[in-house]
């Protein structure tokens, strides 16, 4: 793909020059990072298959859940259903992290600094390749939702918007991969922190309904954590129906992640890309 | 059987010491168990409210069983990835042509996995206690569901070895993991194997590790069940996986 790199001098003329290039720029690297996502197809498939597994097994293992008084729902997948696209998500973390790590130890991101690509290109087109898993993830657990009898009562509208949620996740925490990326530069190290990724998710209303957790230390964590109101988002739309406040706090909560990560990283970015 | 003995030793030593001395690797191994009984014991607790429910000691030493027996089981998995780490970095290479009798390799790399459990399993028995876990079992009982723990810890010991042995490279990991990890997640986990319904009964009728599990539950509970059933599943898997490991190993001396 051909790459215009440099606008011309200053004036509104080339402020949309600028723009031009910064979208050419990225479209480009993400086009690479979303090739070379494809490429690796056993790495797309872990990440998918294992939150998969675990909700065949815990969708049927938890079903006595349903018995507790005042659990919202009677079909515990309907319930569970959240849970593979927040999951999926933070594997497309640890897959967009150790993509940009291994940019980083190869050199590439070295090499790259002695174009004139912009950091906010580098940054946001590295994360095409785990966007596009985002979306194959989200569309694949999706059908296998619908496919074991989970119901939307939000209706065909509210489906379409659980898919829009699931990838405004993933590409969240795709970000979050990036700054550790930047952050810890190595694949390894960005690895190394995908336990205490699980250890938010478990840690969140994933399993029961908070006002239904009895332990009142772990209702308080679950409630200060934000990965409860991702599920919460999503799963508002399968048991609920059209929740305002469920869906804000979904979509505040990811977007928040989004431009936290984002505005970290280009300081990160500033440094890995130095023009020495 | 000096020789065994000798190089068993040797390895064994090597597996806990890199344990020990190594963060990246004694950390999860710690955390992970102990991340599952909070979890578990603290997150789902209100399934003991659901109806027919009934375990005497209470939700944290119903997860807490499973939990050890698992942790049990993942010491065997990690040290599986030590042994996959040996053979990518060319260190088994080395071990073999310098081992004067080889099959104390396997078991070397058990007995560290067996250390590796010690110190895991004491963490989360202690981080139970903490909690408030009740215990009902008496003296004869524990030492049986420690027994359990020992005997499930040399079934996971010996699949991890023989697998990394086969295939000789990390990305093994993935192939040594998964099978233990559905197979535990196959057993009454959550609730009573009575309270199950659907495939999930059926599967986990027949899965061998629920046995395991009732036996290790009913010994804390102070009521045995099942105890000579799952002490006999485990003796023959733990057979068969010798079988499998001295096979392994067998390919790897193949290999070169």
């Amino acid at each position: 793909m051909a790459v215009e790199l440099a606008a011309g001098g200053p004036g509104p003329g080339a402020r949309s020059g600028n723009a031009r290039v910064l979208i050419q720029q990225t479209l480009a690297v993400a086009h690479r990072s979303a090739v070379r996502t494809l490429r690796q197809r056993a790495l797309m498939v872990f990440p998918m298959i294992f939150p998969l597994i675990l909700f065949a097994i815990n969708g049927s293992a938890l079903g006595p859940a349903t018995r507790i008084p005042g659990f919202p729902t009677h079909n515990y997948r309907d319930f569970l259903i959240a849970m593979p696209f927040v999951q999926g998500a933070m594997f497309v973390a640890i897959t967009a992290g150790v993509d940009l790590a291994r940019d980083i130890e190869s050199g590439f991101l070295n090499r790259l600094a002695l174009t004139p690509l912009r950091g906010e290109a580098l940054l946001v087109g590295q994360l095409g390749g785990a966007l596009v898993l985002g979306v194959v993830q989200a569309i694949v657990y999706l059908l296998v939702g619908l496919a074991t009898g989970v119901t939307f009562a939000s209706g065909v509208g509210g489906a379409f918007v659980l898919l829009a949620l699931s990838i405004l996740i993933a590409f969240a925490f795709a970000t979050l991969g990036g700054l550790l990326a930047l952050r810890l530069g190595t694949g390894e190290a960005v690895q190394g922190i995908f336990p205490l990724l699980f250890v938010t998710l478990f840690l969140s209303s994933s399993s029961l309904p908070r006002n239904l957790i009895k332990t009142t230390w772990f209702r308080d964590v679950a409630t200060y954590n934000p990965v409860s109101y991702l599920l919460e988002g999503l799963r508002s739309l399968v048991i609920t129906g059209w929740d305002g406040q469920a869906l804000a706090l979904g979509f505040g909560f990811s977007a928040a992640l989004v431009v936290i990560a984002i505005a970290l990283s280009q300081r990160s970015m500033r440094t890995r890309l130095a023009r020495r | 059987m000096r020789r065994f003995v000798y190089v068993a030793r040797a390895v064994a030593w090597r597996s806990i010491h890199n344990t020990v001395v190594n963060p990246a690797i004694l950390v999860p191994s710690i955390l992970f168990p102990l991340f599952f009984l909070v979890a578990f014991a603290g997150g789902l607790s209100r399934i003991a409210d659901v109806p027919n429910f009934h375990y005497p000691p209470g939700y944290t030493a119903f997860q807490f069983v499973f939990v050890f027996l698992q942790s049990a089981a993942f010491g065997g998995v990690f040290t599986g990835f030590g042994i996959a780490r040996d053979f990518d970095s060319g260190f088994a290479r080395r071990l073999l042509l310098s081992a004067p009798r080889r099959s104390g390799i396997i078991a070397g790399y058990t007995v560290g996995a067996l250390l590796r459990w010690v110190l895991t399993g004491t963490v989360v028995t202690l981080a139970a206690l903490i909690a408030g876990m009740h215990v009902d079992g008496d003296g004869v009982q524990l030492v049986g569901l420690v027994g359990l723990g020992v005997v499930m810890n040399l079934v996971a010991a010996l699949w991890a070895c023989g697998v990394a042995m086969f295939l000789r490279t990390e990305q093994a990991g993935a192939l040594i993991q998964m099978p233990v990890f559905v197979l535990l997640f196959l057993a009454p986990v959550y609730v009573p194997i009575s309270l199950l319904a659907g495939w999930i009964h059926d599967v986990a009728t027949l899965n061998p590790v629920t046995a395991v599990l009732e036996a290790g539950r009913g010994l804390l509970a102070g009521s045995p069940v099942k105890v000579g059933l799952a002490f006999a599943t485990l003796a023959g898997a733990s057979a068969l996986l010798a079988v499998f490991a001295r096979r392994g190993l067998a390919s790897a001396e193949r290999a070169g």
